[in-house]
């Protein structure tokens, strides 16, 4: 489907300037999603280089990475799980509400989108802290008295699940804005490929906590 | 005319839709959380990468809409997994039998 772009090349040709010139601006959605996607493949690579430590680090420490496992807490990571895919869910919705032109079960969809992300915020505060308490930190007296293959799993623990957070943080800020462009109009049932395009982001962040999940909370 | 209409009037997943797909992820999730309880042996990792796996996949396609986008979204993606599955694979021979 290159159409869109070989029409908005061809279309200053075929049609009186003048005339369309004030119809609309130039606009190219297919490569706006292009370009996101590209984005989105540098976060791809981001994050595949730290499964790939953690790949090469389980292998070599495999005992001291179950044995450290089991301190994390699975219900949290469950719920977490949960939060992030209904999320998921309303960001979907709420796209597909725009596209039909319902202004109002949009934003609805877009807070509780913003809700989410921030009770899995909330959930991760709880559960970072607990590990705090335990003495369970990037240079705690416990780690380093402890093996060195339990040291580097709570290492990447707090890299990636970190490094994700940073990303629910930042998609949170992208959404909020989309809100106030859904609110103003600017983004409408005909011009919405910004709220797609964070949206693609929205569920990037869900991809990767889907591959977390399971090599961090369910390692028995 | 108006050479949006491509991308824009193309309703092609109704909310029950991606309703349905959310809650095929819950059940997913359900059914990696309890194979994790059971003793797989080698096969823990590969089961619950593959169960990620499928999930990935519905969130790709559906909610990310690769399904219904233009072909060279589809063919851009799977080059980037080529590449990112390379380097598993490159490294993965590297570390195992070092």
């Amino acid at each position: 489907m290159n159409k869109p772009i070989a029409e908005a090349i061809e279309e200053p040709l075929s049609h009186n300037q003048e005339h369309t010139h004030e119809q609309h601006v130039h606009r190219d959605d297919t490569g706006s999603k292009m370009g996101m996607w590209l984005f989105l493949f540098t976060e791809l690579l981001l994050f595949g280089g730290l499964f790939i430590l953690y790949m090469a680090y389980r292998h070599q420490y495999n005992a001291d990475f179950h044995s450290a496992a089991k301190a994390l807490n699975m219900t949290l990571g469950t719920i977490n799980t949960m939060i992030l895919l209904l999320s998921s869910l309303t960001m979907a919705l709420s796209i597909a509400a725009i596209q039909r032109a319902k202004k109002g079960l949009s934003v609805f969809f877009l807070i509780a989108t913003l809700g989410l992300a921030a009770a899995f915020l909330v959930n991760k505060y709880f559960e970072w802290t607990a590990k705090f308490h335990h003495d369970i930190y990037p240079g705690s007296e416990t780690l380093l008295d402890g093996s060195s293959g339990k040291y580097i799993f709570y290492g990447l623990y707090y890299t990636m699940t970190g490094l994700h957070c940073l990303h629910v943080i930042v998609g949170m800020i992208v959404l909020s804005f989309m809100l106030v462009f859904v609110l103003r109009g600017s983004v409408n049932s005909d011009k919405n490929v910004q709220l797609e395009n964070s949206g693609l982001y929205w569920h990037l962040v869900d991809l990767i906590w889907i591959f977390l999940f399971p090599l961090f909370y369910l390692i028995h | 005319m108006n050479y949006n209409d491509t991308t824009h009037n193309e309703h092609h997943t109704g909310y029950g839709g991606y309703v349905l797909i959310w809650l095929i992820l819950m059940g997913l999730t359900g059914a990696t959380v309890a194979v994790s309880g059971i003793d797989l042996g080698d096969y823990i990792l590969f089961t619950a990468l593959l169960i990620a796996s499928i999930k990935a996949y519905y969130v790709v396609t559906v909610f990310m809409h690769v399904k219904f986008d233009a072909p060279v979204f589809k063919i851009f993606i799977l080059v980037a997994l080529f590449v990112l599955l390379s380097v598993f694979i490159l490294t993965s021979f590297d570390v195992f039998y070092r």
